[in-house]
């Protein structure tokens, strides 16, 4: 099982070829209490980059952005009742959405585990 | 000056422990060329007495409503208040606060907005209402940008029967966002036929129940054939003491209702302040406009409230909002829940009666004056009442009679070629007299 | 010998510590339930006489959905209102140093004018022949407003701050469609500015892109310069800045706008730092909306009514929005129709009717009181009580910007609570206990953990000096590691700290009836 991460924090987790993605758990410490996630529809595109979902806390919204491209196969909807599962358990539990993936090339430019602890070291 | 604390030694003292010379020093970053301007033309300080006087000059050219016979509506409404609201809404502790921000100091403002939360919904018959919008006009502007949000498209249907300035406050906010608008043409004796106009682009159906022309409107049939073609109903109203009588729009399918609340509480105030109503279905209510007041608990485990949601709003979504609205109208809301408070249930449905009664005497003394006719087949507190000629002519012709008749359709809508309708209004506080009075009058004019 | 009375010796006064109360009531402080716990259906304040009986005209639209809405009598009305009231803290109540919203004393003058019944129970929609006093209330407001600004018009129906922006951002968006340049779609807003600013441009379809400040706190014109071009139809400036600072390179940042075929906006909420002081439109503004709530002191009754006037320059005075007050032969009218002479090229309409009257009038009635010589002095005083804030706590807290002088407001950062453990909220809550409101916090966003502290012209020197007493000993305690003070504040409040976050997550936003406990006799 492979897990990658990008700079803004966001995981993603290869399953066969369907991508789980969903915040790191440094994320969810950074925004605190979880009120709400905003999830997109289930077939529509994502394109890796770009705005997947919205997750909020009392006082922040911040743009959850696609690790890589594809279309939503899934989307976490114990979220809606239970948002605070990201806190809980952000990197299992507190999954976002399932990507079909459509370049799995693109998932080459990631960080590994390892790559993104050090790099979060850099930020503290 | 009076309102000024501060002694000149003060002033001297907290300059020496700034460390400046002189006030000019602080307006430094003011560039020199723009700083220190004369204002010849405006007045010097006055006491009390010189600006009351001033105010009350002004004041005394104009003919109070509570002084006349009186009959003027389309979208505000003259009611008696009781005198304990407008003590209570003086209270410093309500007048002189802020937005509850600081929900530990903040308990009464916030107790009150989800009292009047509880109320809007429970007299529209929806889930939710959120804490006030500036007025009904804006409410339902802001009701079809919701609309849009939620249907992802963005075209809105509005009856003919709209108020004209709400349609125009609606199309305003419209034509600057790029969205479409179509709007039918009046229909002034009622039963405009909407449902055909609905198509698969259309966002959302505004439909005002009762109408501009006092129309009372089956909302059912349009909410079905808008639910069928995946658009939204909103419903309209101007006057909330109607909902007292009149099936509430939440029973009949709406999914957003805003409304004028200003005839609940609140003073004519020449057109405001006045408090817009807010209310939709749970399912919507992040994408609500406005502020929220949410129930919660405290640290102790004491019940208590606090605004909530607030990641919809500007302070926090900036560009992305679903609106830019910070104000409210708190004090007006205030006004609107004390007066809901002292009516309860069986004081609106008694104050509806009054005012239904009032009009339903009025409809038929005007309507027994040769060349008049009343238009409505069904109304609440107002209705349209057809002149021969010109009814801004026959309204200015009442008003130097000492009665002030109504709107003439016309002042709403010049180019809608209506120009023999006035609108009339009868609440509870026009007397028997004061309605033979405009039978009389109508009929010496005509 | 007859003594009557009790004994001159003086009881031993025993210092306990509070017991709980049976009610949860704290001598003064009164608990209340919800009305709809309080209240009772059939229950009303207000005797309303059966009219005689009548046809009705419902037709078949009368209500059969149920009405939960109970009533209360006046004398319970008027407790369950007064008890809430307490648990409020308004300006009358103390100093209120709410830096950004300009919470001065509102003058009870102010609030009897507005009520004369020339003023409050006129109609919006009479005949124009009846109101004319009205009309010449709103051509004087709109006097005092043009010869404050030096500006050409002004549009008086926005009805509160954001409403004016959106009229502003609406003419400045007419003026170059009606120039043919509709393909100016970037409006640049500084960072710190209010989040309205960005929210208003982007509601009516523009795009917005941000400016950087300087280290100074300050708009760099070179920026300013570096962002402009063909696209870009507007920028929103807020001055003096959220920082407290005046923009010192304004002219400049007016001239490369208005060069690049571009309209300046200028947020007004700070207006009262410059009243009487400089006119914007030597500043090269094309612009602004006026908050009446807050320099113009209309109260702001918990969350508004507000108003929110716009004044415009030559350039977009055609665009104002109808009903728009003209001035004829025979004296002052509105013209309420779009495209109706005077109103040609109107924006549109804002609302329904002209405007908040009400606010009018008490803003009117302040101009009045005040005149051109107390509105200058009262400019003075509010930007030198800020001033004298930062000076008498710039050794215990800490505040960026400092080399230049402040306007009516003073920014603190949260630098000076390093490695305590304390945050700026904890001291917004610590002030609580000390019966102040807090300032602002956390905005503007360009400081770390911001305070923004405006004291206005309405404090005598024993209040400020007894505020910057109560700061310093809280940065005191703060830095003595006592973290007690402020973790747990406040602790003296009618509430505690409220769980927010319980709040979004399961969002409660009306009264429910409770869920009937099972029946035990069934």
């Amino acid at each position: 099982m492979t897990v990658r991460y990008t700079k803004d924090h966001e995981y993603v987790r290869i399953e066969g070829d369907v991508a789980v993605i969903g915040i790191s758990d440094y994320a969810q410490g950074q925004l605190g209490d979880v009120v709400f996630v905003e999830l997109p529809d289930i077939g529509k595109g994502v394109t890796r980059g770009k705005e997947a979902a919205v997750v909020e806390s009392v006082k922040a919204a911040s743009e959850v952005y696609a690790p890589v491209s594809g279309e939503v196969v899934e989307v976490n909807s114990e979220l809606e009742g239970a948002p605070g599962l990201v806190n809980e358990d952000a990197e299992g539990k507190g999954w976002f959405l399932k990507v079909k993936v459509a370049d799995p090339a693109e998932l080459g430019d990631l960080m590994d585990a390892h790559a993104y602890k050090s790099y979060l070291d850099t930020l503290a | 000056m009076r309102y000024l604390p501060l002694t000149p030694d003060d002033r001297a003292e907290m300059l020496a422990r700034i460390g400046v010379s002189s006030i000019a020093e602080l307006f430094a970053d003011i560039p020199e060329a723009q700083r220190e301007i004369e204002l010849p033309r405006l007045a010097l300080a006055k006491g009390e007495l010189e600006v009351e006087r001033a105010l009350a000059r002004l004041a005394a050219k104009n003919v109070p409503a509570g002084s006349v016979p009186f009959f003027v509506g389309a979208g505000a409404y003259r009611h008696h208040v009781p005198a304990s609201v407008d003590h209570l809404i003086q209270r410093s502790e309500f007048l002189t606060s802020y937005t509850p921000y600081q929900p530990e100091i903040a308990q009464g403002t916030l107790q009150y907005l989800f009292e009047f939360q509880t109320q809007v919904a429970e007299l529209t018959g929806m889930e939710v209402a959120n804490a006030s919008m500036y007025d009904g006009s804006t409410a339902a502007a802001e009701a079809v940008l919701m609309a849009h949000r939620v249907t992802r498209r963005r075209k809105a249907l509005l009856a003919g029967n709209l108020h004209p300035h709400y349609r125009a406050t609606i199309e305003t906010v419209s034509r600057y966002a790029a969205d479409e608008v179509v709007a039918l043409a009046p229909v002034p004796t009622g039963g405009e036929d909407i449902i055909t106009a609905i198509d698969a682009g259309t966002s959302c159906v505004v439909v005002q129940s009762p109408d501009v022309f006092g129309n009372l409107v089956d909302l059912k049939p349009i909410a079905e054939a808008a639910h069928k073609a995946g658009a939204l109903l909103i419903a309209v109203f101007t006057e909330a003491v109607a909902l007292g009588l009149i099936e509430p729009p939440g029973a009949q399918g709406a999914d957003i209702v805003v409304g004028e609340g200003q005839s609940i509480g609140n003073a004519l105030n020449f057109g405001g302040p006045y408090v817009g109503l807010f209310a939709t279905r749970q399912k919507f209510v992040r994408q609500m406009p406005g502020r929220l007041a949410g129930e919660t608990v405290d640290a102790e485990g004491r019940r208590g409230f606090v605004l909530t949601l607030s990641t919809r709003e500007q302070h926090i979504r900036r560009e992305k909002a679903t609106s830019n609205i910070c104000t409210n109208s708190g004090l007006c809301a205030l006004a609107f829940t004390i007066h809901m408070s002292l009516l309860g249930q069986t004081g609106l449905t008694r104050l509806a009666r009054a005012n239904h009664a009032a009009a339903c005497d009025l409809a038929d003394r005007l309507a027994a004056v040769p060349g008049a006719e009343v238009l409505n087949a069904t109304f609440f507190n107002e209705f349209t009442l057809r002149v021969p000629g010109s009814a801004a002519e026959v309204v200015e012709q009442l008003a130097a009679k000492g009665i002030l008749a109504g709107v003439p359709y016309s002042r709403l809508a010049p180019k809608a070629g209506l120009d023999d309708l006035i609108l009339v209004a009868a609440t509870e506080v026009t007397t028997a007299d004061d309605r033979a009075a405009y039978a009389a009058a109508l009929k010496e004019v005509l | 010998m007859n003594r009557e009375g009790r004994g001159a010796t003086t009881p031993q006064i025993v210092a306990l510590s509070a017991p709980k109360t049976f009610t949860g009531n704290r001598a003064l402080e009164l608990e209340e339930g919800l009305l709809f716990e309080v209240g009772r259906t059939e229950v009303t304040g207000v005797d309303i006489a059966e009219p005689a009986p009548f046809t009705d005209r419902l037709g078949a639209h009368a209500r059969t959905a149920p009405l939960e809405l109970p009533g209360l009598s006046e004398p319970e009305a008027m407790r369950h209102y007064v008890r809430l009231s307490r648990m409020n803290y308004g300006i009358d109540s103390g100093l209120f140093p709410l830096g950004s919203c300009t919470m001065k004393h509102n003058p009870r003058l102010n609030e009897k004018m507005a009520r004369l019944p020339g003023f409050a129970d006129i109609h919006p929609l009479q005949p124009l022949s009846t109101v004319k006093g009205a009309l010449e209330l709103m051509g004087e407001l709109a006097r005092y407003l043009m010869e404050l600004t030096g500006m050409q018009a002004v549009a008086l129906t926005p009805k509160a701050g954001a409403h004016g922006e959106l009229c502003g951002m609406m003419a400045i968006k007419a003026a170059h469609a009606a120039r043919g340049e509709g393909q100016r779609h970037v409006v640049l807003v500084p960072e710190s500015a209010h989040g309205t600013n960005p929210a208003t441009a982007a509601l009516i379809g523009y795009e917005v892109r941000s400016i950087p400040a300087r280290a100074d706190g300050t708009v760099d014109p070179e920026a300013v310069k570096a962002a402009l071009g063909p696209e870009v139809a507007a920028l929103m400036l807020t001055n003096p800045n959220t920082c407290g600072l005046f923009e010192r390179d304004v002219v400049a940042i007016a001239e490369a706008v208005h060069a690049a075929g571009a309209y300046f906006y200028s947020d007004g909420a700070n207006f009262n730092a410059i009243l009487g002081k400089v006119r914007i439109a030597d500043l090269g503004v094309d612009a602004m909306h006026i908050n009446l709530h807050k320099t113009f002191s209309t109260p702001h009754g918990g969350g508004g009514p507000g108003a929110g006037p716009v004044v415009l320059s030559e350039a977009l005075a055609p665009f104002a929005p109808v009903p728009a007050l003209v001035d004829t032969a025979d004296g002052l009218t509105l013209v309420e129709d779009e495209g109706a002479a005077g109103a040609e090229q109107a924006l549109g309409r804002m609302s329904a009717f002209h405007g908040q009257m009400g606010m009018f009038v008490r803003a009117l009635s302040w101009m009045l009181s005040h005149g051109a010589d107390g509105m200058r002095q009262a400019s003075e005083d509010a930007v030198l009580s800020a001033n004298y804030i930062r000076a008498c706590l710039m050794d215990v807290m800490s505040a960026p910007f400092a080399e230049r002088p402040a306007m009516h407001e003073a920014l603190f950062d949260d630098a000076w609570l390093a490695g305590t453990g304390i945050s700026t909220l904890d001291v917004a809550k610590a002030l609580i206990d000390e019966g102040y409101h807090p300032m602002t916090v956390y905005f503007p966003l360009v400081v770390h953990g911001a305070m923004l502290i405006e004291p206005t012209e309405s404090e005598s020197k024993a209040s400020l000096d007894l505020f910057i007493a109560a700061l310093r000993d809280l940065a005191m305690a703060a830095k003595a590691g006592d973290k007690e003070r402020f973790l747990g504040a406040p602790y003296h409040a009618p509430r505690r700290r409220l769980d927010e976050t319980r709040a979004a997550r399961a969002p409660v936003l009306r009264w429910s009836r409770p869920e009937p406990l099972p029946d035990a006799a069934e």
